[in-house]
């Protein structure tokens, strides 16, 4: 592998430059006459727009102007759409509603955007958004997927008759009822999936340029995907041909799904650039995030799952209510759906599965993927269920799970998918060893000498990472193809540039990517410059979510530089007067096997360039492209075991040791994917003990808006992390590799909820599992305990 | 925030002169709440005189068993005072909770104090020792300057300038954060003074800090955990919210009271 190839622990490059400050936002984005924007929002979570008086906002100090919906749908600006279409089971296409850039007629949430007011500076900008006087009124509002499908709740969307968006179902429902009729034993309970916001460190921002002379657009914006930005802004907000638009997201600091989607201040600061003829710059305060990124889960759903008399899962059946917030966001209607339900069979061998799933529109924000996307979902569902089912069976959770899991790949599960490779077992029984299962009914009663109440849970997950493939998913409704595109550039003297559709975020490619390049040219990872993130220069990409980057756009990779090592070895056996199969590439030089015959790479890349010598018919040059679209998912599987301590007497939990086993397959830089997992954990025991946005069932109003009321994970409430890494390798990529970047979001929320049952002795908990809901649920058990 | 001129005051006489000429001036004393809430614009002072970099209003003396500290010094200065640990060590251990470094670095006792946020940690402290806050113009004890939420004796302009407060025999302090802003949801101060025992709340009562009298009473008789274990306090007049509910508040009172008896032996 050599000391910065595959499998090699490299320092990330990017770090320098991240940790001296250094970095590059959209925020730094300084351009000439450059002016700055600021959103006049609703502050109502449901109404009707009567009135929009800007006169006086636009007489105050700097401003320049003031636009509003109407002029923005007059210039034939588009709605904002939902990329993937789901019909409902009675054959009717999902009922979406129009998302106007800038409201015209109603406002539906606290935040939706009615007015821009561009000023020379932000603080005017703000003051002169205050003076913008809008005429609201009021109409009822509901903030529970529940209540916005009960009788007489407020209507949302004209379209949506009920506030139903879809009522979409997936497997088979006889199979199932006919498995539970005849069950030896049949689980059933009810699962809520907490409302959480993504709080990426880098507020949202955009710097939108019109440019008269060439009718051409810049946006620089926060984007984990700037050409699919590109490419939905021209083709569905008509705010300008492809040709015309540039986007560019520079380096962005973390996005974890919310910034995959095109939200309306990109387009209406591009827009307002041209209106007004100056640069525009929006950049979203923490408050205005809370507001309006797209939310992430908010899931109510009713399980069923039926066993025979070997305690073999016979059958699954689910019922899934989906609040989707007050608008359809980009995929908003998938994550619900494909990739949360096609996940349902986890790690077992389930011979009936049928899910129902609803989605509902409400008065708050969109809500859209967040870490995991729908992949969370279905492992704290079926975690939960399998660790219910086992305490009601008297069995240990790890012998029901030993029980039904998979253990013969390719394995097609009911829900579509197919597991390509996987030793669930493998990681199970690594998982349990670190952390001494074996050992825990002694520290279970140590504990109670303390005063303590200890408990152990455990969660086997699966995901699909890298979805795909592009004709697959565009048969189940995709508006987008999910293949990537690679270009790797040689220049005369033999420095590498890598240009890729994917976007790091945080993901470290610039070291993974040109890790892979080193394995394979033997060249220093600091002469290999990974490009990403500007559509002028890559040509297309489709960006970074799910896990995609490294079994999909390493891929991509590695089929452009098979091509360049071709050309190179052509062009050496040239040079060499030797056959090109005995060509062989190592330690940065090529040689002609068996001899002493060498020429070091540079001296092969000048002489593409300098042409002097090369193969009869041979073009010039060495640079090559290739697109890569996957024939499957990847699925990453592992086995987490979290221990906790409550303290009685308030609630409060403290993990005393978590425990991850993943099997990602093939790993580039095992440092990276350590961070990778240590990040997704903290986001899931954020989800488990912490986090949760909360509405005002009256009002609308968004009660968690700032970090005073949510609560996100701090260091201290996180304990040392043991990871171990088991490896089947995915057989359908060249490298092996599965994607690591949710798994610990995935697998930890049902393992902390499994283990804080566990210590408590109680079968329901909502997340976050707060020290208030911990302490309420021991003053409820009290009673039956002190009864026995 | 609004635009808003900052003055750096130099003396106190200077901090008073610059309030008095400023009708809608607000004095700064780490501004670890005020900055915030004008950031929102939920305030908008239109002058703000910083009291934090005069001298005479920094700094903590101990002689004998007296302990003076001044208004303008940082939790930070508080919690590390080795003078005042050796007198007084919950009162460092609890200044140490505040906030995160940062905050203990800009915010200080008096600007804490002044503003009275129910769920801060200072005003069970000066309550439960029986403070006296001492201002440009008189001397307040701690039992007559608390009045409620946000509310404090002090009058329009007047500036605190020092604490004074005798040593106690024990004293301790102990505090359940909320899990989102990590201040307190309920904190208990609790002090054996030459007065008697007193117990502070902070975090928990609807109208800001308050004592216990029956957990004082209980102390008297017997300082010791075991006394005010059992000793409930009234859910009516607690704090409800996203995060607490009064009942799981009036748990923690008595949770809190032990641990800070436990922790003042």
């Amino acid at each position: 592998m050599g000391m910065e190839g595959i499998g090699a622990r490299v320092a990330r490059k990017e770090d320098k430059r991240f940790l001296t400050g250094k970095g590059r936002y959209t925020d730094d984005m300084v351009v000439a006459g450059m002016k700055f924007a600021y959103f006049v929002r609703s502050p109502h979570a449901h109404a009707k727009i009567t009135g929009i008086d800007a006169a006086a906002a636009k007489a105050m100090p700097g401003v320049i102007d003031v636009l509003d919906g109407r002029q923005l749908q007059a210039d034939g600006i588009g709605n904002l759409i939902c990329g993937w279409m789901i019909h409902s089971k009675d054959g009717s296409p999902m009922k979406m509603g129009a998302w106007r850039p800038l409201a015209v007629d109603t406002v539906r949430y606290v935040g939706d955007a009615v007015a821009i007011v561009v000023a020379d500076s932000a603080a005017e900008a703000r003051d002169a958004a205050e003076a913008v006087i809008v005429d609201y009124d009021e109409l009822p509002a509901v903030t529970t997927s529940l209540a916005a499908l009960g009788d007489g709740a407020p209507q949302i969307h004209p379209e949506a008759p009920g506030n139903l968006i879809f009522d979409w179902q997936i497997g088979d429902a006889l199979a199932a009822d006919k498995a539970i009729a005849e069950a030896a034993h049949v689980t059933e309970i009810e699962i809520l999936n907490n409302r959480l916001s993504p709080n990426p460190m880098e507020p949202r921002a955009t710097l939108g340029i019109y440019d008269s002379a060439e009718d051409h657009f810049t946006c620089y914006t926060t984007s984990q995907n700037p050409h699919v930005a590109r490419l939905v802004m021209s083709a569905f907000y008509n705010v300008a041909p492809e040709n015309k638009l540039r986007v560019i997201a520079p380096d962005v600091g973390g996005g974890f799904g919310s910034k995959i989607y095109i939200y309306p201040e990109e387009i209406v600061c591009l827009w307002a650039s041209k209106k007004t003829g100056v640069p525009v710059k929006w950049t979203s305060d923490r408050t205005e995030a809370f507001l309006t990124d797209a939310h992430g889960r908010d899931h109510v759903s009713k399980v069923k799952m039926a066993f025979d008399k070997d305690h073999r899962i016979t059958a699954l059946k689910v019922d899934t209510i989906a609040n989707l917030g007050a608008y359809m966001s980009l995929f908003s209607s998938a994550v619900p759906t494909y990739l949360y339900a096609t996940l349902l069979s986890g790690q077992y061998a389930i011979p009936a599965i049928h899910a129902n799933v609803r989605t509902v529109y409400t008065n708050t924000v969109p809500v859209d993927a967040y870490r995991g996307a729908g992949r969370p979902e279905a492992t704290y569902l079926l975690e939960r269920t399998m660790e219910t089912a086992a305490r009601e069976l008297g069995l240990s959770p790890a012998e029901l799970r030993r029980k039904n899991f998979i253990r013969s790949f390719p394995y097609q599960t009911p829900v579509i998918m197919t597991y390509d490779a996987g030793d669930y077992e493998a990681s199970l029984n690594a998982a349990m060893q670190a952390a001494d299962w074996d050992g825990f009914a002694a520290r279970r009663a140590e504990a109670e000498r303390r005063g303590k109440k200890r408990g152990i849970g455990m969660s086997c997950y699966i995901e699909a990472c890298g979805i795909a493939p592009s004709q697959a998913v565009g048969s189940l409704g995709a508006g987008v193809g999910l293949w990537e595109s690679a270009e790797v550039r040689v220049n005369a003297v033999g420095t590498i540039e890598v240009l890729t559709g994917s976007h790091s975020h945080g993901q470290g490619h610039e070291t993974t990517f040109a890790q892979l390049v080193a394995d394979r040219l033997g060249v220093p990872i600091s002469s290999v410059n990974i490009v990403h993130g500007d559509t002028d220069k890559v040509q297309m990409g489709m960006g970074t979510y799910g896990s995609r980057s490294g079994a999909v756009g390493m891929s991509a990779i590695v089929k452009a530089l098979d091509k360049v090592e071709m050309k190179a070895k052509k062009i050496a056996a040239h040079l060499m007067e030797a056959d090109e199969s005995d060509i062989v590439i190592e330690n940065g030089e090529l040689k002609v096997a068996g001899t002493d015959k060498v020429l070091p790479w540079f001296q092969v890349a000048l002489a593409a360039y300098t042409a002097h010598n090369l193969p009869a018919g041979m073009e010039p040059g060495l640079k090559e492209s290739a697109f890569y679209d996957p024939s499957n998912f990847t699925f990453p599987a592992g086995c987490y075991i979290a221990e906790v301590e409550i303290d009685p007497e308030t609630g409060k939990t403290e993990i005393v040791q978590f425990v991850a086993a993943d099997d990602f397959g093939n790993i580039i830089n095992p440092l990276i994917v350590e961070g990778q997992v240590h990040g997704g954990l903290a986001q899931g025991i954020g989800q488990a003990l912490l986090e949760e946005v909360r509405y005002d069932e009256a009002t609308g109003q968004i009660l968690t808006a700032s970090y005073m009321d949510y609560a996100m994970p701090r260091a201290d409430d996180l304990p040392s992390f043991t990871l171990s890494h088991q490896n089947t390798p995915c057989p359908g990529n060249p490298l092996g590799i599965k994607g690591c970047g949710e798994a610990g979001a995935i697998g930890s929320p049902p393992a902390l909820i499994n283990a804080i049952t566990d210590a408590i002795g109680i079968k329901y908990l909502t997340m976050p599992a707060t020290p208030l809901k911990v302490w309420t649920a021991l003053q409820g058990a009290a009673m039956p305990m002190a009864a026995e | 925030m609004y635009a808003t001129s900052y003055h750096r005051a130099s003396s106190v006489g200077e901090a008073v002169n610059l309030r008095a000429s400023h009708d809608e001036g607000r004095y700064v004393s780490g501004g670890m709440t005020l900055i915030a809430t004008m950031k929102q614009r939920l305030a908008a002072p239109s002058d703000l005189i910083d009291l934090r970099h005069i001298a005479d209003l920094r700094g903590i003396s101990v002689e004998g068993r007296s302990v003076r500290i001044g208004a303008a010094t940082p939790h930070a200065d508080v919690a590390g005072s080795a003078a005042l640990r050796t007198v007084c060590p919950a009162l460092c251990h609890l200044a140490g909770l505040i906030g995160d470094p940062h905050v203990r670095n800009m915010g200080t006792i008096g600007g804490s104090v002044a503003n009275n946020d129910p769920a801060a940690d200072y005003p069970s402290a000066v309550l439960a020792l029986n403070a006296t806050v001492v201002t440009d113009r008189r001397e307040i004890a701690a039992d007559d300057f608390f009045l409620g939420m946000f509310d404090t004796a002090l009058e329009e302009a007047e500036m605190i300038t020092a604490f004074r407060f005798e040593a106690p025999e024990k004293a301790g302090y102990a505090k359940f954060p909320n899990p989102a802003s990590r201040y307190a949801i309920t904190g208990v101060f609790v002090a054996k003074t030459a007065g008697g025992a007193r117990v502070a709340v902070t975090g928990a009562g609807s109208s800001g800090v308050f004592r216990v009298p029956e957990m004082e009473a209980a102390l008297l008789s017997s300082w010791a955990p075991e006394s005010v274990a059992n000793v409930s306090v009234d859910p009516a007049q607690l704090m409800s919210d996203l995060h607490a509910t009064a009942e799981y508040r009036a748990n923690l009172v008595r949770v809190m009271a032990k641990r800070a008896v436990q922790a003042s032996l």
